[in-house]
């Protein structure tokens, strides 16, 4: 157990490993579902920390890595179009559509702006109402409030110049789409806090009892990670699948009342692709009728799309859990943050990048071995007193 | 994109018929949008996601959560410049030339977070 005093408070780090340690009897396999989940495990070096039984699957929830190279490919003949200002979040700015990303597209002089708010892009269509906004609206539950807001907003007001080219996911039927796939090895999931923030706990009673899996809802900085696996390994190896709230300073069982009512008037569920993974069913959210409108893809017929993925790329398998990165022929060599083939290697909560930003150096060594985070070892190396902490 | 971070609410107003409130993220101050949580108050912490407070947050647990978020670089992930970012990401030249809003920064400024550790021991 080294380096654990880079957690912000390392006595409690210390006192859950252990608690983990002594409980694991059996290998058991979680998923964590959210990218930001992933990069805080793979940062911190969370995955060695905890006992060899104990095997961190990453899920599929990085917003931006799922969202379809189809829709990024609209998203990029759309930006380019001289009528058009279209924004976006930072994120999407790196993400590779046929042959180039929204970042080409603004130096060559298309009209891409990045907003911090969807608010920001509805603001900017008042200030330019001779332009077309568009706004790309991707993203999971936490997401899909803001943009649904936005989108109510633009009808209230009569902001007729502004659209959502939308691509929303929803986070279980993921879920139940990995639990059915014949090589699911996951027993255990560690469920996206801030989507239960506005979601709240209904959707999963079902899931677990269904699937007899564990979930356990599951905050994003270290101590939170730790928490979660340790009540999800305490389940296994008890035999119970139950739903457990182990976020409960931001995530409320009824979620967010307000947000639940705007999805509900805003957006309808639908079939949605997920790059690499395809279709799931019920898996995502469009417009509903009464807003079709405001939906850039009804206002802008695009066109002679030719979609093109990479072949290299395995990122439906990362995206899986089916695939660590650094398994991937192309990873490190002809994929690179700056020459990426797939999205999960730019996006800043995609598993791919993790896997470069924080441990390239020794997997280029040590391919398998539980080596250490570099990012974290130059300044604790000195102490590490854990080392001989029972595994059971 | 995921990431929501907790701010204080330093002041309420309306804008469009809609609640909105300026909150401090320590020390980037934004503006957000109080429609989700409407009986929030001065004062109070909540987590917000692209401008939208989401849930309340205790005092405490905000306060360390963005300790540890600053200590980590993460603040200015979300809040930083995303093109001088998206640029160095790329390795492309940045700013662009002929850009009216954006402000230009100094292209030799260390881009954060994503840039540093590229350079040093790629494969
Ligand atoms: S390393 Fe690159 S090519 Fe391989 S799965 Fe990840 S994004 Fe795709």
């Amino acid at each position: 157990m080294k380096y654990i005093e880079e957690f912000q408070d390392p006595d409690l780090a210390r006192r859950l490993l252990d608690d983990i340690h002594a409980t694991v009897t059996r290998p058991w396999a979680l998923m964590e579902v959210c990218g930001g989940q992933t990069h805080t495990i793979i940062r911190h070096g969370i995955d060695q920390l905890l006992p060899e039984q104990v095997e961190l699957i990453h899920g599929p929830g990085c917003p931006v890595c799922v969202t379809p190279l189809e829709v990024i490919d609209k998203a990029l003949e759309i930006a380019s179009r001289p009528d058009v200002i279209f924004c976006s979040f930072g994120d999407m700015l790196r993400v590779p559509g046929t042959g180039r990303d929204l970042f080409q597209v603004r130096s060559e002089g298309g009209d891409v702006r990045v907003v911090y708010s969807p608010l920001d892009a509805l603001r900017i269509a008042q200030q330019n109402p001779k332009r077309q906004v568009v706004f790309f609206g991707i993203g999971f539950e936490t997401t899909a409030p803001p943009n649904a807001m936005t989108v109510h907003q633009a009808k209230k007001l009569g902001i007729p110049n502004f659209s959502l080219l939308v691509s929303h996911v929803r986070v279980p039927p993921a879920i139940e789409a990995i639990m059915r796939s014949p090589s699911c090895r996951v027993q255990g999931f560690l469920a996206a806090g801030h989507v239960c923030s506005v979601m709240g706990v209904r959707e999963y009673p079902e899931l677990a009892a269904r699937h007899r899996v564990p979930i356990v809802v599951t905050g994003f900085e270290p101590l939170d990670i730790l928490e979660g696996v340790r009540r999800a390994v305490r389940q296994l190896e008890r035999g119970e699948h139950t739903v457990d709230n182990a976020y409960a300073r931001a995530v409320r069982p009824e979620g967010n009342p307000a947000a639940l009512a705007m999805l509900e008037d805003v957006f309808e569920v639908t079939d949605r692709a997920w790059r690499g993974i395809g279709v799931i069913p019920d898996s995502g959210w469009r417009l509903s009728e009464r807003y079709r409108d405001f939906d850039a893809e009804h206002r802008f017929s695009v066109t002679g799309i030719n979609t093109l993925e990479p072949a290299e790329c395995r990122s439906g398998e990362v995206l899986q859990g089916l695939l660590k990165p650094h398994e991937c022929e192309a990873f490190g060599t002809l994929c690179t943050p700056r020459s990426p083939l797939g999205a999960t290697m730019v996006s800043s909560e995609g598993a791919c990048a993790a896997y470069y930003l924080y441990r390239r150096l020794e997997l280029g060594t040590v391919p398998s071995a539980k080596a250490a985070n570099p990012a974290v070892a130059a300044p604790t190396a000195a102490s590490a007193p854990l080392e001989a902490s029972p595994v059971v | 994109m995921c990431l929501a971070v907790p701010g204080r609410v330093l002041d309420i107003g309306e804008k469009d018929g809609t609640r909105m409130a300026t909150v401090d993220f320590g020390g980037v101050q934004k503006e957000v949008c109080l429609e989700y949580l409407p009986d929030l108050q001065v004062g109070e912490y909540a987590i917000v996601h692209v401008g939208f407070a989401l849930q309340r947050l205790d005092e405490e647990s905000a306060k360390q959560t963005l300790e540890l978020f600053a200590q980590l670089g993460m603040l200015q992930e979300e809040f930083g410049d995303p093109w001088e970012q998206a640029a160095a990401v790329g390795g492309d030249p940045w700013p662009f030339t002929d850009d009216p809003d954006l402000e230009p920064g100094p292209a030799s400024e260390p881009a954060p977070a994503l840039a540093a550790p590229q350079e040093e021991g790629r494969p």
